[in-house]
């Protein structure tokens, strides 16, 4: 070939390559586009599930719902997919807004469901459990109502209650001739004496910061009532002006200068077993976290669990308008149901299981406390009765219940919000630089 | 094939970089098309994302964060192309030796950068532990530990490459230089400057941009050892983009930062490719 056409033809080529990739690229979109509505039609209901050891419960329940008439009658069976841990929301957001969409969703309720109630993607379930008594006489009305959306329903309670909790490490306390204390100057003398002897008087997973979160959540709870927090969940940044907000902060700062979490907890991390660790082997007396401490615990260092775990509840704080028995925390997990579902009547069925007391049996020999009404009387079953009481009676007289903060508000505000309090306990930021940073929150 | 059919067939045909152009095209191309696009966009990750013109591009340039973010995402990578090259030139001119034990030593010092960067920050999230770990320090939890534990295990992790590549540039400089100056009297260090060095130039600059460009766009390590923490003090830009779009969900900002990214990452390469005169492709061979 010569090399002026040689020439020529390549650049023949060159544009015939562009335009094959172009209409590869169309075809391969197009076909794309094709499977997307693939969730209509099949019976086949899938569910998405935070993926820990508690799903052994939703398992069952899966089991039990595919060889039930029920599931013959709505014509469907349940496939569970257990998403990891850390991943699950970020998972769930890219799956809701592809074509691989799950019918039936694990979910924290409030703020955790917000966006996909605006973007129309969950089912209204309000008239639903009107009109079935299994439904509406199933759960706690306060539980039942902390996952709805402006007045509507959109979940059903799926999991055990998550209040968070003082805990503490009873051979430590017995060898100091310690009590619980009731009121934050009983505390801090507890504080005293446990430094004395060189022991870190709490445990805190400070690398996830949520554990930080509690602290926070709590002590405006006490210093402040539960209205503090009520106001910011609505949508009023300027509720973190609130002087018990101020004053939170200042008495964590306190805490955190006094040494109260140790030299090191912004690198211990509750969720790789660092924390709970500290805590079991006697390195710190005491450790505010979710209910879920317990199952962990019983996991990890069982006689521990079995002998020398005690709880109360979060202390008075002196002057404060908190009320001690108020509780924050989760009230519990929820399955919402995705509107593009292509078998509704199977995932409502599904869902009624929840309210059985097979599924409340499961909850609680999983050592979890159903939020179902007929929890109390299958309490003594617990694996540790005693701690199932408190735990359920505990959010029974709650006054209050404050959703954890990062749940209850948007994820756009609950990131920045998360940085800014790690900010505070590894001192990047002083208490009233803390509030000014929140109070730019929108 | 004969010498003459082999001139037949000339230079590779366009065609046969389809498979290579469509790749690039539906991985590269087409995603970076439509981040550009999303940065214009509010967008939840939830159905269809809305116009809102340069709202993200005026959030970026006013974000405090973003300008801490790039001061360390240069402190990060002027440290670790420091920290990196240092010890990879010295490994791999050491290396390229002959000798038995170096070849086995060699493969040994491989071994890190088989393993993925998750498992070896995972494992180094282990062992820096304050309770448990070996060092009984709070490492990750202040500003220079964990500043300084990333360079490492970034270090650990990439060095070994970086090693390779200075192990095969030293031993194509040809034996003669150093006989000669053997003669001229120079010992081994000036052998090292006078020679080595030179002659490694076009090495360098290959392996310094492989890791200034992989130092902006890592990621995995800071995600697992510090979260950008404490506080914000080791959120480089790839992790303040992830947080924009896997943790608060907004895809718009999330692609503005992306953006800023690759525009930055490619406008530093070309900078330096044109800096230390490595597209003139000038030999190393000169004068010889």
């Amino acid at each position: 070939m010569e090399p002026n056409t040689s020439n020529g033809g390549r650049t023949f080529s060159r544009r015939w390559v562009l335009g094959a990739g172009a209409t590869t690229l169309l075809t391969t979109g197009l076909t794309a586009c094709g499977s997307s509505d693939s969730t209509g039609g099949s019976g086949t209901v899938t569910a998405f599930v935070y993926g820990d050891d508690a799903t052994k419960v939703q398992v069952k329940a899966v089991t039990r719902f595919n060889a039930s008439a029920a599931a013959k009658t709505a014509k469907g069976k349940i496939k569970l997919e257990k998403v990891p841990g850390t991943d699950y929301p970020a998972k769930l957001r890219t799956a809701m807004g592809s074509p691989n969409a799950p019918d039936v969703f694990f979910n924290w309720g409030g703020g955790s469901i917000k966006a996909y109630q605006e973007a129309n993607q969950l089912v209204d379930l309000t008239d639903t459990i009107k009109s079935d008594p299994v439904l509406k006489d199933g759960f706690l009305p306060s539980v039942l109502a902390a996952g709805a959306l402006k007045g509507k329903n959109y979940g059903i309670p799926m999991r055990g209650m998550q209040p968070v909790i003082l805990f503490y490490n009873k051979s430590v306390f017995a060898a100091h001739k310690l009590q619980p204390p009731t009121t934050w100057a009983e505390l801090l003398d507890i504080n005293k004496k446990l430094k004395a002897a060189n022991i870190t008087p709490f445990a805190l997973g400070g690398a996830d910061i949520w554990p930080e979160l509690m602290w926070l959540e709590y002590l405006v709870d006490r210093i402040g009532g539960p209205d503090v927090f009520d106001k910011i969940k609505n949508g009023d940044a300027s509720g973190w002006g609130d002087p018990a907000v101020l004053k939170a902060a200042e008495t964590v700062k306190e805490l955190i200068d006094d040494g109260a979490f140790g030299k090191g907890f912004s690198s211990v991390s509750y969720v790789n077993g660092g924390a709970p660790a500290v805590f079991a082997k006697g390195k710190a007396a005491m450790h505010l976290m979710g209910s879920w401490e317990y199952s962990t615990q019983l996991g990890k260092f069982p006689d521990f669990a079995k002998t020398n775990l005690g709880w109360f509840a979060f202390p008075k704080y002196e002057g404060g308008a908190g009320d001690i028995r108020n509780v924050v925390g989760n009230p519990t997990n929820y399955w919402s149901v995705n509107a593009r579902t292509g078998n509704k009547d199977a995932a409502i069925a599904f869902l009624r299981d929840c309210a059985s007391e097979a599924y409340a049996k499961d909850l609680v020999a999983n050592g979890d406390i159903p939020t179902t009404s007929n929890a109390e009387k299958l309490l003594d079953s617990s694996p540790n009765p005693e701690f199932a009481k408190f735990q359920y009676q505990m959010v029974q007289q709650a006054p209050a219940f404050t959703l954890s903060w990062d749940q209850a508000v948007d994820p756009d505000v609950s990131t920045p919000m998360l940085t800014e309090i790690n900010k505070l306990f590894v001192g990047k930021s002083s208490p009233s630089q803390f509030v000014s940073a929140l109070k730019g929150l929108k | 094939m004969t010498q003459s059919a082999a001139a037949k067939a000339g230079r590779p045909h366009a065609v046969w970089a389809i498979p290579g152009v469509l790749f690039f095209a539906f991985f590269a191309v087409a995603p970076m098309i439509l981040a550009l696009y999303l940065s214009f966009t509010a967008w939840n990750g939830l159905g269809d994302p809305k116009p809102v013109g340069l709202a993200n591009w005026q959030k970026l340039v006013h974000d405090d964060r973003l300008t801490q973010s790039l001061t360390v995402t240069v402190l990060l990578t002027v440290t670790s192309w420091a920290f990196q090259t240092v010890v990879s030139l010295l490994l791999g001119v050491w290396a390229a030796g002959r000798q038995r034990n170096r070849a086995v030593l060699s493969a040994i010092f491989f071994v890190p950068f088989l393993l993925s960067s998750t498992a070896i920050a995972l494992l180094f999230y282990a062992l820096l532990d304050p309770n448990f770990g070996v060092i009984h320090q709070d490492t990750l939890g202040s500003t220079s530990g964990a500043f300084l534990a990333i360079v490492f295990v970034g270090g650990w992790q990439f060095i070994p490459f970086h090693t390779l590549i200075y192990q095969g540039g030293a031993r194509q400089i040809p034996e003669v230089l150093y006989q000669a100056a053997a003669i001229d009297g120079a010992g081994r260090y000036r052998q090292f400057f006078s020679i080595t060095l030179p002659q490694l130039r076009n090495t360098a600059t290959t392996s310094s941009v492989l890791m200034i460009v992989g130092s902006l766009t890592y990621f995995e390590t800071v995600l697992i050892l510090t979260q950008g923490g404490p506080g914000t003090d080791t959120a480089i830009l790839p992790y303040l983009m992830y947080e924009a779009g896997f943790k608060s969900y907004d895809f718009g900002y999330a692609s503005a930062i992306a953006t800023f990214l690759v525009v930055t990452a490619t406008a530093l390469s070309l900078v330096l490719v044109r800096l230390t005169g490595f597209g003139a492709m000038r030999s190393t061979r000169e004068g010889m």
